[in-house]
């Protein structure tokens, strides 16, 4: 898994609450459709495009500074909806490496610790005060999320200290894979099982 | 300690703490549907085997044609379907295949075919897996990473959810379907009512449902936010699940019995947050806007977003009703609509098309109406066609599909045109949902037969609606 540490970059300000995971990449574009490292063009297809395919010129993300942003605010439940991981993986193919929002929907969540895409949660008043800072020069007013201080970084320099599970943090500070972690219990999942099936032998034995 | 159901079910499955609320959680049953045969062959490139194939399950839906016969299978439906069969073969796990009686939706085979059992933790790479909670199950949707994980492993790493529990007060009064009493508490609390918690709901009005309504109020829990929506097993539970094909057996059946008992949230339980609402009084439910939230009666108005205060849950209003072109303070009934879709891991079960077919009996579906039923499963379809429900139907003018999921999330090709208008039985009406410009609004299956016939948005308990 890529690693998160610090990321200083443009950020686009929020335009909604319950940004869904369907608005994130739509399903067509999904079961094997196409492959997950080239998913970013069809990032937020819904908005982005008009029904002609051609850019909406109206969506944040089309418009000059905000189409390098590496960081979204956003409304709140962030990625609500379907488990499709395509959302993270559309998003990460459009360069977003970090979120920041009130709230974000659970599965959704777990999927970006899956593949080093930091969700930050953080109070919609505060999105706001650094949105409008951002909004005021977008290519110049970066923000930056420093993971190893737990810390946003507003563009006028104030710091929003944020929490976050430290199983998850050091998974993201040292780019672990979740997998391999858990093949070395293969013990503890075998002593499990076999006290689990004198208890609930129905669930081993069909 | 007094424990919740929830509490059990967690605790019991605890392989390892992991500190900070996180525990690495035993998989008892992983659910697979079309998107399986991609996750293995991502395992195969990583070099892992499926450590418990025989605790893996696997069907198609997603991504398959419904068409009778399946005769016009998308190109990238029967890539994934072969994906799937050389996989599960090659691994040796179960396929519930086109044609088999244990086909269909992958949350309406689990429960159908004795897999969902209580008190087991059953994931899916899908979120509606909240559905088979309604078992007294843990159950909830994971991402493509995580199926890797439990393909692995049988465990999932998870952080321990805050537990929620809604409480159903009052008794629904007569036509009021689980879809209701569910769409009306997300319409309360919000979709992000429930995030973060597990959800258990209770009261009077939940006991009185049928496993089928149970399945249809917790499939809508990730709706509301919540990715765990659960229900405490009781007598209609044993007797649903007595006799299914994986079901236990003989001595085994006592046994699981025994344990299922102890399983039901004890009286002196706390949960981290308890509402209670009161359905007895609640109109047939209809969704205007873009999210499940965006709901009211059938017999209100379309709200004003001029009147939120919050901008940026008044901007997704405005947005919403932009795209579904309707106007604040018209009523909802009467809306001209223009397909019609009976389906869906929320609304396919045999009760379901019941509930549709009762409406529709006699009557013609409106001339410039499309009109879909798509049965959950094989077995669902082979049992509606037995008492003729099928008849029903076609006579009306419905066409009447294979099981699979279809137009609700149009997955398969199966899509509704730009700037129509659709009346769904499906969990979400999100943007582009059933097909890129397509305009969706969320009902029970009866809210739906009445509005095909009607042609219009319809109120199911006015006779003159059809």
């Amino acid at each position: 898994m890529e690693k998160f540490t610090r990321l200083c970059a443009i950020a686009v300000p929020p335009w909604r609450e319950n940004v869904d995971t369907d608005a994130l990449v739509r399903v067509e574009r999904l079961f094997g459709a196409v492959p997950r490292n080239e998913l970013g063009p069809y990032c937020f297809e819904s908005w982005r495009y008009l029904p002609d395919r051609s850019e909406n010129p109206d969506f944040i993300l089309n418009q000059p500074p905000y189409r390098e942003a590496q960081i979204l605010l956003a409304g709140a439940n962030f990625g609500c909806g379907s488990s499709r991981e395509g959302a993270v993986w559309a998003l990460a193919g459009q360069g977003i490496r970090c979120v920041i929002a009130p709230s974000f929907g659970d599965i959704f969540r777990n999927n970006c610790f899956q593949n080093g895409l930091l969700p930050v949660e953080m109070d919609f008043a505060r999105i706001e005060a650094i949105a409008r800072q951002v909004e005021a020069d977008p290519a110049a007013n970066r923000i930056t999320v420093d993971l190893t201080q737990n810390a946003v970084i507003a563009p006028d320099g104030s710091r929003t200290a944020f929490r976050i599970p430290e199983l998850r943090r050091e998974a993201l500070l040292e780019g672990l894979d979740e997998i391999e972690l858990t093949l070395k219990r293969e013990a503890q999942i075998a002593a499990f099982q076999a006290r689990d099936a004198v208890r609930r032998p129905w669930i081993y034995q069909q | 300690m007094a424990e919740t159901l929830f509490d059990r079910i967690w605790n019991e499955h605890v392989v390892a703490d992991l500190k900070d609320g996180f525990a690495l959680l035993h998989v008892d049953r992983h659910l697979m549907h079309d998107g399986g045969g991609q996750n293995l062959l991502m395992l195969r490139k990583r070099g892992y085997q499926v450590r418990n194939p025989e605790l893996t399950f696997a069907t198609a839906d997603h991504t398959i044609s419904t068409t009778p016969g399946r005769a016009d299978t998308n190109a990238n439906g029967v890539r994934c379907l072969n994906d799937l069969r050389a996989e599960t073969k090659d691994r040796n796990i179960r396929l519930f295949d086109i044609g088999d009686p244990g086909q269909g939706i992958v949350h309406v085979i689990g429960p159908e075919q004795g897999l969902s059992l209580p008190g087991a933790l059953i994931v899916c790479g899908d979120s509606h897996t909240c559905t088979h909670g309604a078992m007294g199950a843990l159950a909830f949707g994971i991402g493509a990473t995580e199926c890797l994980h439990v393909a692995a492993t049988q465990t999932l790493v998870q952080r321990r959810p805050k537990t929620m529990r809604v409480n159903f007060a009052g008794i629904a009064p007569q036509g009021i379907t689980a879809k209701d009493m569910i769409l009306h508490v997300i319409g309360q609390l919000g979709t992000a009512g429930g995030s973060g918690y597990a959800v258990e709901y209770a009261g009077a009005a939940i006991r009185a449902l049928e496993i089928e309504g149970r399945l249809t109020l917790c499939n809508l829990s990730i709706e509301l936010g919540a990715k765990i929506g659960m229900i405490a097993p009781d007598d209609k539970t044993y007797a649903y699940l007595h006799g299914r094909p994986l079901a236990p057996k003989g001595a085994l059946w006592d046994q699981a019995l025994a344990y299922w008992r102890t399983l039901p949230t004890d009286a002196e339980a706390v949960f981290d947050r308890e509402i209670t609402l009161d359905v007895s009084a609640i109109a047939p439910q209809i969704t205007w806007g873009t999210s499940p939230e965006h709901v009211i009666g059938i017999d209100e108005r379309i709200p004003d977003p001029a009147g939120v205060a919050d901008a940026s849950r008044r901007r997704a209003m405005q947005a919403a009703l932009a795209y579904m072109d309707l106007r604040a303070g018209e009523p909802i009934k009467g809306t001209k609509i223009d397909w019609v879709f009976i389906g869906s891991c929320t609304n396919s079960r045999l009760s379901d098309l019941r509930a549709a077919a009762g409406v529709v009996r006699g009557h013609k579906v409106a001339a410039h109406v499309h009109a879909w039923v798509v049965p959950g499963s094989e077995t669902v379809k082979r049992e509606a066609e037995a008492e003729g429900l099928d008849r029903i139907f076609l006579d009306a003018g419905f066409e009447w599909r294979d099981p699979g999921c279809s137009m609700c999330l149009a997955a398969n090709g199966e899509t509704v045109p730009r700037g129509q208008r659709s009346v769904s039985t499906s969990n979400r009406n999100f943007v582009g949902r059933q097909g890129p410009g397509a305009r969706t609004h969320l009902a029970s299956p009866a809210m739906a037969a009445a509005a095909a016939l009607a042609g219009s948005i319809a109120d199911v308990r006015q006779p003159g609606a059809k």
